[in-house]
């Protein structure tokens, strides 16, 4: 068995020029792990155009706003600690940001067209970019993740790094929380009622204001906890934002617009084919995941799952 | 309780009502009659605040309301039952109903039970989606989730359009029933029959104006006026 080394994203992933079972089940899994990270960011997204109806092109500058604050906080606190606090810190700063967003901008905003919305995140995009310039600097950062999380373990007889292992426990612990929010809470199932009909919400003596806010603000915090944890893995950067955006956006397609199980179904697509992309073709790695996309808009243009839109 | 004064509502640049006025009392039911498109549905929108007027007063025990939004009336106590009934398709029969829970302003008020108590159907179907519902069963929740909310006030809009004649007689029962219990109804009628069996007063509005009031007794023997503008 041959072992190729690339660095993608800064995940690190291993290839194999020769694959036996192991190989592709190992591979699978570092997959899955960037599916898991992908989907906290898409739900968050995913959360915003399905109740709020607002296709949130800022949604990225959240993200990487998140991965700042969790330089900020890990290299301020240091150590374990630091890692562990910025998982908390940088998803609520981010909520902070979102909710004041909301209150003095978006909040004036749901009325109008699509185009106008675009526009206008658009422009919240350039100048939450520039705002992170002017706090953070042009300069590459780096996070250093706890210890227990550095390094490999075996499986399949091959080394696994301990992080992806993380990010696969960290997604379904996400997804069962907004189940739980969604499903469970009061103000979960208003937002489904809202994101199909707002007036007739209205109408029932509830103040749709809030529920948007406070489903935006749910969404920024996804955004915020996937900055925080791509933080580990990749040199945090300006431009972070636009890259996750397109891949964001093609997710929440593919998987139908507003649909949150529909995020995770996407994002599962878009990692996978990713990581054996990376195993079979590393040269070409990347175009793997929009070549899948094209093949499910082409099946169900719709998307997978019932889009609410 | 309602007093609606001369309010004129337009959609876009199209005038729709003209002029309309209107009044219910604490406890009357209260029809308003009108053929396809006479402006009945515009009248109870512009009353909950979705369509508000341009011109004209509407009071609310005493209260101006109009541009005043729709939760905020919802939260003094009026409730809108659409005639499209606009169910939460994704959500179950009994989430529907939970979702639209506001304490009562005055004693205990309705909840669940009490609801399925009135519509004892909807409590077999409770977890089904609200998607999944025949239109008498949508008719039924539309009713059962505006009681939800409380209200003084029910606006209900064609609660009998599309109903088979055995459920517009329950219908007619359940709605009784509800005037029993206190409400204040302003009832949106096609069907001639159905409203006047229930009401108290009737208005008949054509055109965006109203063309004639009159107590039930009348409206029955006013055979010219419901010739005229109801087409029966
Ligand atoms: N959204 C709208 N935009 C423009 N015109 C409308 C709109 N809704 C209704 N209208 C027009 O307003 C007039 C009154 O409609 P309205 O819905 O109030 O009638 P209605 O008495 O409720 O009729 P129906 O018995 O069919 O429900 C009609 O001429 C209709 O074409
Ligand atoms: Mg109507």
């Amino acid at each position: 068995m041959q072992l190729g080394f690339i660095e993608e994203d800064g995940f690190q992933m291993e290839y194999v020029l020769t694959f036996g079972p192991s190989e592709l089940a190992c591979q699978l899994l570092v997959g899955l792990s960037r599916s898991m990270l992908l989907f906290i960011v898409t739900a968050g997204l995913s959360l915003v155009l399905g109740v709020l109806r607002v296709p949130n092109i800022a949604h990225g500058s959240l993200y990487m706003i998140g991965a700042f604050t969790a330089f900020t906080v890990s290299t301020v606190v240091g150590g374990a600690g630091g890692f562990w606090l910025s998982l908390i810190v940088a998803p609520l700063a981010v909520a902070l940001v979102g909710l004041v967003a909301e209150r003095i901008l978006f909040c004036h905003l749901y009325e109008r067209e699509h185009l106008m919305l675009l526009l206008f995140t658009f422009a919240l995009m350039l100048i939450l970019g520039d705002l992170v310039k002017i706090i953070w600097g042009a300069e590459y950062r780096s996070v250093t993740t706890a210890s227990l999380l550095q390094g490999s373990f075996m499986i399949f007889g091959l080394p696994f790094p301990r992080y992806n292992l993380f990010l696969l426990i960290m997604g379904p612990l996400v997804a069962v929380a907004l189940w739980l929010f969604v499903s469970k809470t009061k103000i979960g199932r208003i937002s489904r009622a809202a994101a199909v009909d707002r007036e007739m919400v209205g109408v029932l003596g509830i103040n749709v204001s809030w529920v948007f806010a406070t489903a935006f603000v749910i969404g920024c915090l996804l955004a915020g906890l996937g900055g925080a944890l791509i933080a580990p893995t990749v040199s945090i950067t300006l431009g972070m934002d636009h890259t996750i955006i397109i891949e964001a956006f093609l997710i929440v397609t593919i998987g139908g617009l507003g649909n949150m199980w529909g995020a995770l179904i996407g994002s599962l697509i878009f990692g996978i084919t990713h990581s054996f992309g990376v195993m079979f073709w590393p040269q070409f790695a990347i175009v793997f995941p929009y070549v899948a996309v094209v093949i499910v808009l082409l099946l169900r243009p719709r998307g997978m799952l019932k889009s609410v839109w | 309780m309602l007093e609606v004064e001369g309010i004129h509502t337009f959609y876009g640049l199209s005038h729709i009502l003209f002029g309309v006025s209107l009044r219910v009392e604490q406890g009357e039911v209260v029809c308003l009659l009108g053929r396809n498109g006479a402006g009945k549905t515009t009248t109870m929108k512009s009353i909950m605040g979705l369509t508000p007027p341009k011109q004209g007063g509407i009071r609310f025990k005493g209260e101006g309301i109009v541009g005043k939004e729709p939760y905020l009336l919802a939260r003094k106590g009026i409730s809108y039952v659409p005639d499209d009934r606009r169910i939460f398709a994704d959500l179950s029969v009994g989430e529907n109903l939970e979702i639209a829970m506001r304490k009562a302003r005055v004693g205990e008020g309705w909840n669940k039970e009490k609801v399925y108590e009135i519509f004892p159907a909807l409590k077999d179907i409770e977890s089904r989606r609200g998607g999944c519902l025949s239109g008498g069963e949508q008719k039924m929740l539309a009713i059962a989730r505006a009681l939800m909310g409380n209200p003084e006030l029910l606006l209900l809009d064609e609660p009998t359009e599309g109903l088979a004649p055995v459920l517009v007689h329950a219908l007619e029962d359940q709605i009784r029933r509800l005037r029993e219990a206190g409400l204040t109804v302003l009832l949106a009628e096609q069907n001639v029959r159905s409203a006047l069996r229930l009401s108290d007063r009737g208005y008949i509005i054509g055109n965006g104006q109203i063309r004639y009031q009159g107590s039930i007794e009348e409206l029955k023997e006013n055979e010219e006026v419901r010739k005229k503008y109801l087409l029966v």
